[in-house]
C-alpha cells in the first residue's frame, strides 16, 4: 500500500501559551511537537507497510521549523517525504490545506491518505474529510482499527460513549486516525542516521498557490477564557490543604 | 439566501440524538437575535416520527428527508442527500450539533456548497447582521471569536453543552412537516456501514457512581495509580480517567471518561493530573463538585473546578487519603 500520512506541528502539551499583542494568535517562541493523533495516523501507516509492503511517505506544511515532524517521521521508518514549507501554510484554514495537499500529490497515485482525527491546536477536524472531497475518494474517520480486505478496506469506527462500528470502504481512501489505534514505536538510532538521507523533497508557495482559494474563516480575537466558575483555590502545605478538602467536601459540598 | 437557520438534528434507529435539542436552542436563540426564521431537518429512512416529535417546538417548518439508502448513516448518503437540498433551501446559516456523526460527514457537505464548516462552536455573538462564532482553541487554553466570509452561508457545529436543550421552546401550534424524498445515485454511497455496537459488557457503570476519582496523564506511570486506587477506595467511589490512561492501558476503556467514553454527572468528581481537553470536560463537566489538582496554573480543567488545587498530586493524594480515613473511621 501506497500511503501517504498527512502530520501537523503544533505547540507543545505543556508549553506555556501566551497571546501576541494582536490578540490574534498565540506567540510562537515556544517548543512544538507532531500533533498527537498524527504521531498514531503515522504508526499505523508503518503497520500497514510491514504487513503488506508498499511506501509511507509523511506530508507536513508549514514553516521550516515544521521540518521536525518529517525528520521523525523518516526517523522512525517512513520512506521519504514532503515539505510544504513557507510561514504562509500556517495561517491557512483546512480546505486550503486540503487544497495545497491536493495540489502536491496529483501524480502520485497514493492508495490512502492516513491523517489524525484533529489537530491539538485548532481542533477542527476536517482537513481529512477535506481531502477525500477534492480527491473524489471515500473517507472514514475516528478509527480505532484497520484491516486490509479484498474490496479495500475494513475500518473500526469509534461512536460516543463506548459504541464502535465497522465501515467497509474502497480503496483510494482518506481515513483519519484515534489516538490509541496502536501503540507509538520510538525512532532508534540506526532510524535517526537514516533519516539524513532519504528524499525529503521541498514544495514552494508558489508551486500550489494557483490551486488556493480565499481564506473563509478569520480569527477576529483570541483570548483567555472568561472563567463563569468561581474557583476556591486551596493553599497551604499538602497535609493542610488535605484537611481543608475533606472539611470542605464533607460539610459544604455534602459529598463525603 | 434567505433567512433561514437550519438545524440538522441527528437521530439513529429512529431515535431522535437529544443534543439535538441544544443545537434547536441555539437555533432559537440566533433567531430571538437576528429576526431570522428556524427550520429544522432530519434525514434517515422513516423518519416521519422524528419529524413530528420536532414539529412541536418553536420552528417555522420541518423537513423529513427520507431515502431507503438513509436507513444506516454514511457519509456519502448524508452529503448526497443534504447538498440539493441546501442548495434549494438557500439558508443563511445551518447549524449542526457537534457529534462524531457530524464530524464524519458535515465537513463535506459544507465544502459540497461551497463553504466551510466551523465545528464545535461554544456560542455566538450577533450584531448588525454579522454572526461571530466563539470556539476554544489550544484544547481549551483560548478562546476565538471567528468571522466567516465567502458565499454568506454560515455553516457550524455546536459542542455538547453549548446549550441547554431543555430550554427549547414549543411552538403554539405544530409545524408543517414536509417529506423530501432525496435522490441518490445508485453507486453514490461507497461505505459499507455494519450496525453500530456496544463493545464487550461494560463492567462497570461509571454513570451510576456517586464520587468519582479520575486520573490524568499527571500520573506519570503505571506505578502510581496504586495511591489513586486507595485515594477511590477510602473515598468509597469509583476510579475515572482521561483518554491517554485508557490508550496506555492503565485503566481498561470503560473506565474512560468523556466524549469518546462516558459522560458522568456524580456527587463529586476529583481529577487528578487532568490538563482538562474538550473531550474530557464534555464528559464531566455536569458533576454536582469538581476538585481539580494540577500543578500547571493554566490547566483548562480549572475552568469547571468549583475547588482548585495548583500544586503536585503527589505530594497532595498521601495525606488526603489519611484525612478521608479519619474521617470514615
Amino acid at each position: 500500500m501506497k500511503i501517504l500520512v498527512c502530520m501537523k506541528q503544533v505547540p507543545k502539551k505543556d508549553a506555556a501559551l501566551k497571546l501576541n499583542d494582536a490578540g490574534t494568535w498565540i506567540r510562537e517562541d515556544i517548543e512544538f511537537e507532531v500533533n498527537e493523533a498524527d504521531a498514531y495516523a503515522l504508526e499505523e501507516a508503518l503497520r500497514q507497510r510491514e504487513k503488506h509492503g508498499g511506501e509511507v511517505v509523511a506530508i507536513t506544511a508549514g514553516p521550516a521549523r515544521s521540518q521536525a515532524v518529517l525528520r521523525e517521521a523518516l526517523a522512525k521508518g517512513a520512506n521519504r517525504a514532503i515539505h510544504l514549507e513557507d510561514d504562509r501554510f500556517a495561517a491557512l484554514d483546512p480546505f486550503n490545506i486540503a487544497r495545497a495537499i491536493a495540489a502536491t500529490i496529483k501524480d502520485d497515485n497514493f492508495d490512502a491518505v492516513f491523517t489524525g482525527l484533529q489537530s491539538d491546536d485548532y481542533g477542527y477536524a476536517q482537513t481529512g474529510v477535506l481531502l477525500s472531497y477534492l480527491l473524489g475518494w471515500p473517507h472514514a474517520t475516528i478509527i480505532m482499527q484497520l484491516e486490509k480486505i479484498e474490496t479495500g478496506i475494513k475500518v473500526k469506527r469509534e461512536l460516543e460513549s463506548g459504541s464502535f462500528q465497522y465501515v467497509s470502504l474502497p480503496l483510494p481512501a482518506v481515513l483519519t486516525m484515534q489516538s490509541g489505534i496502536n501503540k507509538l514505536r520510538y525512532a532508534t538510532l540506526i532510524g535517526i542516521k537514516q533519516a539524513k538521507s532519504k528524499p525529503m523533497r521541498k514544495v514552494t508557495w508558489e508551486e500550489v498557490s494557483a490551486a488556493l482559494g480565499e481564506n473563509l474563516h478569520k480569527i477576529e480575537k483570541l483570548y483567555v477564557p472568561q472563567k463563569t466558575k468561581q474557583t476556591e483555590y486551596l493553599s497551604g502545605t499538602p497535609a493542610e490543604i488535605a484537611r481543608k478538602l475533606v472539611e470542605k467536601l464533607r460539610n459544604e459540598a455534602h459529598a463525603l | 439566501m434567505t433567512n433561514e437557520i437550519l438545524v440538522i438534528v441527528e437521530q439513529r434507529d429512529g431515535k431522535l440524538n437529544g443534543v439535538s435539542w441544544e443545537t434547536l436552542t441555539g437555533a432559537q436563540t440566533l433567531a430571538a437575535a437576528s429576526g431570522w426564521t428556524v427550520a429544522a431537518a432530519v434525514v434517515g429512512h422513516n423518519v416521519a416520527a422524528i419529524a413530528a416529535e420536532i414539529a412541536g417546538k418553536k420552528v417555522a417548518k420541518v423537513y423529513a428527508i427520507e431515502h431507503k439508502d438513509l436507513a444506516l448513516y454514511t457519509p456519502d448518503g448524508f452529503v448526497a442527500a443534504l447538498k440539493p437540498f441546501i442548495e434549494q433551501q438557500q439558508p443563511r446559516v445551518v447549524l449542526l450539533p457537534h457529534t462524531y456523526q457530524v464530524r464524519d460527514f458535515a465537513p463535506k457537505l459544507a465544502a459540497a456548497v461551497g463553504t466551510t464548516l466551523l465545528p464545535d462552536c461554544i456560542g455566538f455573538k450577533y450584531e448588525g447582521g454579522k454572526i461571530l462564532f466563539t470556539r476554544q482553541m489550544f484544547q481549551g487554553k483560548f478562546v476565538a471569536d471567528i468571522s466567516l466570509s465567502g458565499n454568506g452561508l454560515c455553516f457550524a457545529s455546536f459542542q455538547t453543552g453549548a446549550f441547554r436543550g431543555d430550554k427549547v421552546e414549543a411552538g403554539m401550534a405544530p409545524a408543517a412537516v414536509e417529506t423530501v424524498a432525496a435522490s441518490i445515485a445508485d453507486g453514490a454511497i461507497l461505505t459499507k456501514p455494519e450496525a453500530p455496537y456496544k463493545e464487550s459488557k461494560q463492567a462497570v457503570d461509571l454513570g451510576q457512581a456517586q464520587i468519582i476519582v479520575a486520573v490524568g496523564r499527571g500520573i506519570k506511570e503505571q506505578k502510581n495509580m496504586e495511591m489513586v486506587r486507595q485515594l477511590a477506595e477510602a473515598m468509597g467511589g469509583e476510579l475515572g480517567a482521561s483518554r491517554p490512561i485508557c490508550d496506555s492501558g492503565w485503566l481498561p476503556m470503560d473506565r474512560q471518561v468523556g466524549s469518546s467514553g462516558q459522560t458522568v454527572a456524580p456527587k463529586l468528581y476529583i481529577a487528578l493530573g487532568i490538563s482538562g481537553a474538550i473531550q474530557h470536560i464534555v464528559g464531566m463537566k455536569g458533576s454536582h463538585t469538581i476538585v481539580a489538582v494540577n500543578k500547571d496554573a493554566e490547566a483548562p480543567i480549572f475552568e469547571v473546578a468549583d475547588v482548585g488545587v495548583v500544586g503536585n498530586l503527589f505530594d497532595l493524594v498521601p495525606p488526603l487519603i489519611e484525612e478521608v480515613r479519619k474521617l470514615k473511621a
